[in-house]
C-alpha cells in the first residue's frame, strides 16, 4: 500500500519545485550546453574570431596519443581509488563496529579527514613525499628505496591515489558504519548459532545485506575519483612527469584554462560527461540488480 | 517644534555628507590586477600609493589575481563580460596571446602618444623593448618586471669540495667538472635549474645564437615552425641527461620548486631566475654569489645575449576614455628613474630603463652587491641578432608544458635528448598550427 501525497492545487507543486528546478537549470544544464556549443567552435581566448567547425574538435582529440594515454590514467587511477577506498572503509566501518568502548572517539577522528579541503590534503602528502625535504622520504631512504615522484611516474601516481584515499575513505567509513548498524543482530547470532565463523558470518550475511549502501559509494566513488580529484593532481603533480598524473578532467583545466584552448577544452569535457553519464547508466542498469534491498 | 528642526538638521547634514561622498568619488578608479607576491606585493602596493598621493584625480588600485596564468585568464573572461580591468600584468609567454587580440588590446605606444606623455622606446633596455614591440617597432605593452637567468653559486659548498668560489665555473664543461667534486665531497645535489624549459632550451639558444624558432623566434610573422632540436641543443640536453645518470643534475621541479632545494643548501649551484635574489638573500644561511651564465666556449658566437623572462603591463580597451589619461600619468610616473631603480633594487628584477640602470650605477647599488649587475649584462652583452631577441609563439604556454614533459622523460631516463626534443617539436608546431588556425 503506497502513500501518496495528492496536491489540491493545480500550480502549487509547480511552485515548490521551481526553485530547485531553477538551480538545476542555472548551473547544471545551461553550462553543459555552453560546453556543447564551444566544443564545435574555434575561437581566439577573447572570442573576438570564432569559427563553427562542426566535429573537427572532436576529431582533433581522439588523434592525439595524449590524450588517449589520458583515458589509460583516469581508468587506472579511478579503480585504484575506488577499490582501495571502499576496502579500507569497510574494514575501518568493521573494526569500528565492534568496538564498545570509546567508539565515539574512533568515529571522529576516522570522520574528520572528510572535512579537509582536497587541495590541502593534497598540500600535506606533498610536504610528506617531498623528495627532499619528507619525512616519509627521508624512512623511505633509509630503508633503501629511493622516493621520487618527480620523475617516477608510478610514485606520482601512488601519491595521487594516497592524498585521493585518505580523503574519501572517511566518507565511504561514514556510510559503511551506519549500514553496519542497521543489519539486526538476531541474523547474525542466528549464524552464529549454526555454526558460521566470523569471516563465513562476513561474507554470507553482512556483506549481501551491505549491498545498498556499497552500491551507492561505489557510484559516488566513481564520479568523485572522475571529478573532485581535480584539486589533488593540481596541487600535487600538476600532471607529470610526462603526463603521468594527467588526469581527464586536469587535462581539461590544462587546456582550457591555462592554454586557453576553449574549443579544445570544451570538446574534452562534452567527452567526460558522456563517459560518466555511460558509468551511472551502466552502474544502475546492470549492477543494481545484484543489490538486495 | 523643536524636534523638527533637528529632524530637517539631520537630514541636511545626512544630505550634505552623502553629496562629499559622491564628490569623493569623483576620482577615476584605474584598476591593475596583477600576479605579485610577497614583498613584490608589498612594493607594488607602495608604487601604486606613491603615485595616488602625487595627485587627486586618479586612483590605481592593485589587486592580486593569482598567478600569471590565473589573471591573464581572469582578465579575458572579465573582458568578454564585458568589464574588463584597466591595466593587467601579463607574463612574456602570453605575449603573442595578447598582440593577436586587436580589438581588446590599446596598444601602450598610441596611448602614450594620445596622452601627450613622453614615451620614447630608445630610452628602455634594448633586450628588453624588442620583446614586446611590434614589426614597426612600436611598444605594444609597458616593460615592468623583467629577470634574466643566472647561475647562483654555494660558497660554503665550493671551498668544501676544493673548489675556488672566486673563479666559478664560466662554461658547462666546468660546471660538470665541479659537480663532480662537488659530489665527491659529498654534497648531496651538485647541481639543478629551476624553469628548465626557460632557461635551458629558449634562453641557451639565444646565448649561443642558434634559433629557437623559425622566422627569427615568431617575431616575423605567423607560419612560425619551432627549431629548437638542432645539434647545439641536442648536445646539451644530452650532457645534461648523461649528469642526471650520473648523479651531477638533480631535477627538482618544472618551476620555481628548485629554488627551495639551493636555499635550503642542499644543491650547491642552481641556474635560475635573477628574480630569485631576493629570496635568496632573505633565506640563505650560507656565503652565496651570482655567477654568470654557463656556455659552450665551442660554439661559434656564444655568449651572445640572454633574454628576459617576467612579465609587462597591458591596458585593455576601455569603454570610458577620461581611463587612458590617468593611465598614462600611471605609466609615466613607473618609468621614472627613482620608481624603477627602487624596483630594482628591492625586487632583483632588471632596470628597464637606460636611465635607471645610470641611477643605480651613481648610488653604487652594484659595488654594494657585488654581481646584481650580472643579469643586466648579460642582457646588452652583444646587440641582439635574429635568434636571441625573444621568442613570440601562439598557445606558448602549451609549448613550455610540452618541452617540460618530454625533458622529463630524458631525465628519467626514458628517451634520448634527440628523441624528446624531436617529439616536443612535433608536438609543439601542432599547438602553433591550431593557433595559427584560431587567428587567422
Amino acid at each position: 500500500m503506497e502513500k501518496r501525497v495528492v496536491f489540491q492545487s493545480r500550480w502549487l507543486p509547480f511552485a515548490l519545485v521551481a526553485p530547485q528546478l531553477a538551480i538545476t537549470l542555472v548551473f547544471f544544464f545551461w553550462p553543459a550546453s555552453q560546453a556543447l556549443y564551444w566544443s564545435m567552435l574555434i575561437q581566439d581566448a577573447f572570442a573576438a574570431k570564432t569559427q563553427f567547425v562542426w566535429f573537427d574538435n572532436f576529431r582533433d582529440l581522439f588523434n592525439d596519443p595524449h590524450y588517449l594515454a589520458s583515458f589509460k590514467v583516469t581508468a587506472v587511477f579511478s579503480v585504484l581509488v575506488t577499490v582501495t577506498g571502499l576496502a579500507i572503509a569497510l574494514l575501518f566501518a568493521v573494526l569500528a563496529d565492534r568496538v564498545i568502548r570509546a567508539s565515539k572517539l574512533y568515529q571522529m577522528l576516522l570522520i574528520w579527514p572528510y572535512a579537509v579541503a582536497a587541495a590541502v590534503a593534497a598540500v600535506l602528502w606533498v610536504f610528506l613525499l617531498n623528495p627532499t625535504l619528507g619525512i616519509l622520504t627521508h624512512v623511505m631512504r633509509g630503508l633503501g628505496y629511493d622516493w621520487n615522484y618527480l620523475l617516477n611516474p608510478g610514485q606520482a601516481l601512488a601519491l595521487i591515489v594516497i592524498a585521493a584515499v585518505w580523503k574519501q575513505i572517511s566518507y565511504n567509513f561514514l556510510f559503511f558504519l551506519a549500514g553496519l548498524q542497521s543489519i539486526p543482530r538476531s541474523l547474525i547470532e542466528a549464524a552464529a548459532i549454526d555454526g558460521a565463523g566470523p569471516a563465513r558470518r562476513f561474507w554470507t550475511v553482512v556483506f549481501p545485506l551491505l549491498s545498498p549502501t556499497t552500491f551507492f559509494l561505489l557510484v559516488v566513488n566513481v564520479v568523485y575519483a572522475f571529478f573532485d580529484t581535480f584539486a589533488i593532481v593540481d596541487a600535487a603533480t600538476s600532471g607529470g612527469p610526462v603526463q603521468a598524473t594527467s588526469i581527464l578532467v586536469f587535462k581539461v583545466y590544462q587546456d582550457g584554462v591555462q592554454a586557453l584552448d576553449l574549443g579544445g577544452s570544451a570538446a574534452q569535457s562534452v567527452v567526460l560527461m558522456a563517459i560518466v553519464i555511460a558509468l551511472t547508466v551502466v552502474q544502475f542498469r546492470f549492477i543494481e540488480r545484484k543489490v538486495q534491498y | 517644534m523643536a524636534q523638527r528642526t533637528k529632524r530637517i538638521a539631520s537630514i541636511a547634514v545626512a544630505i550634505a555628507l552623502a553629496a562629499a561622498a559622491g564628490a569623493a568619488q569623483a576620482v577615476t578608479e584605474i584598476q591593475w590586477w596583477h600576479s605579485m607576491t610577497g614583498k613584490l606585493n608589498d612594493k607594488v602596493n607602495e608604487i601604486a600609493d606613491k603615485f595616488n598621493a602625487s595627485q587627486k584625480d586618479y586612483k590605481v588600485t592593485p589587486v592580486y589575481k593569482g598567478q600569471y596564468d590565473e589573471s591573464m585568464t581572469a582578465a579575458i573572461a572579465a573582458y568578454r563580460a564585458g568589464n574588463p580591468p584597466q591595466i593587467v600584468q601579463v607574463f612574456e609567454v602570453g605575449t603573442a596571446t595578447m598582440m593577436a587580440a586587436k580589438g581588446a588590446v590599446k596598444p601602450v605606444y598610441q596611448l602614450m602618444a594620445e596622452e601627450h606623455e613622453k614615451f620614447d622606446p630608445k630610452s628602455f633596455v634594448p633586450a628588453v623593448s624588442g620583446y614586446y614591440s611590434d614589426s614597426q617597432g612600436h611598444l605594444i605593452s609597458m616593460p615592468f618586471n623583467s629577470s634574466t637567468q643566472v647561475l647562483y653559486v654555494n660558497d660554503d659548498a665550493f671551498r668544501k669540495a676544493g673548489l675556488d668560489p672566486n673563479n666559478p665555473p664560466k662554461t658547462w664543461p666546468e660546471v660538470e667538472k665541479a659537480a663532480e667534486k662537488l659530489k665527491a665531497s659529498g654534497a648531496p645535489c651538485a647541481f639543478t635549474t629551476g624553469w628548465q624549459a626557460w632557461v635551458q632550451l629558449e634562453s641557451f639558444s639565444a646565448w649561443h645564437n642558434v634559433p629557437f624558432a623559425t622566422q627569427q623566434n615568431g617575431f616575423g610573422g605567423p607560419g612560425t615552425k619551432l627549431e629548437f632540436n638542432g645539434p647545439v641543443q641536442v648536445k646539451h640536453i644530452q650532457a645534461l641527461g648523461d649528469w642526471a645518470k650520473k648523479g651531477l643534475f638533480t631535477y627538482k621541479g618544472r618551476k620555481d620548486e628548485p629554488l627551495a632545494a639551493f636555499t635550503s643548501g642542499e644543491c650547491a649551484m642552481i641556474t635560475t631566475s635573477s628574480g630569485s635574489y631576493a629570496n635568496i638573500k632573505a633565506n640563505a644561511k650560507f656565503a652565496w654569489r651570482v655567477a654568470t651564465l654557463p656556455y659552450y666556449a665551442d660554439v661559434k658566437g656564444a655568449p651572445q645575449n640572454t633574454i628576459i623572462g617576467g612579465a609587462t603591463l597591458w591596458v585593455l580597451n576601455q569603454k570610458n576614455k577620461d581611463m587612458y589619461k590617468g593611465i598614462g600619468k600611471f605609466f609615466t610616473f613607473l618609468s621614472s628613474p627613482e620608481v624603477q631603480e627602487d624596483w630594482h633594487a628591492s625586487t632583483g628584477y632588471v632596470p628597464i630603463t637606460l636611465a635607471a640602470y645610470d641611477l643605480a650605477k651613481q648610488k653604487g647599488l652594484y659595488t654594494e652587491r657585488p654581481g646584481f649587475d650580472i643579469a643586466i649584462k648579460e642582457l646588452s652583452n652583444k646587440p641582439p641578432t635574429a635568434n636571441s631577441k625573444g621568442v613570440r609563439l601562439g598557445n606558448f604556454v602549451q609549448i613550455r608544458n610540452i618541452v617540460d614533459e618530454e625533458l622529463e622523460a630524458v631525465w628519467s631516463g626514458q628517451k634520448s635528448a634527440k628523441q624528446a626534443l624531436d617529439a616536443a617539436v612535433s608536438r609543439g608546431n601542432e599547438q602553433l598550427e591550431r593557433f595559427a588556425k584560431a587567428n587567422q
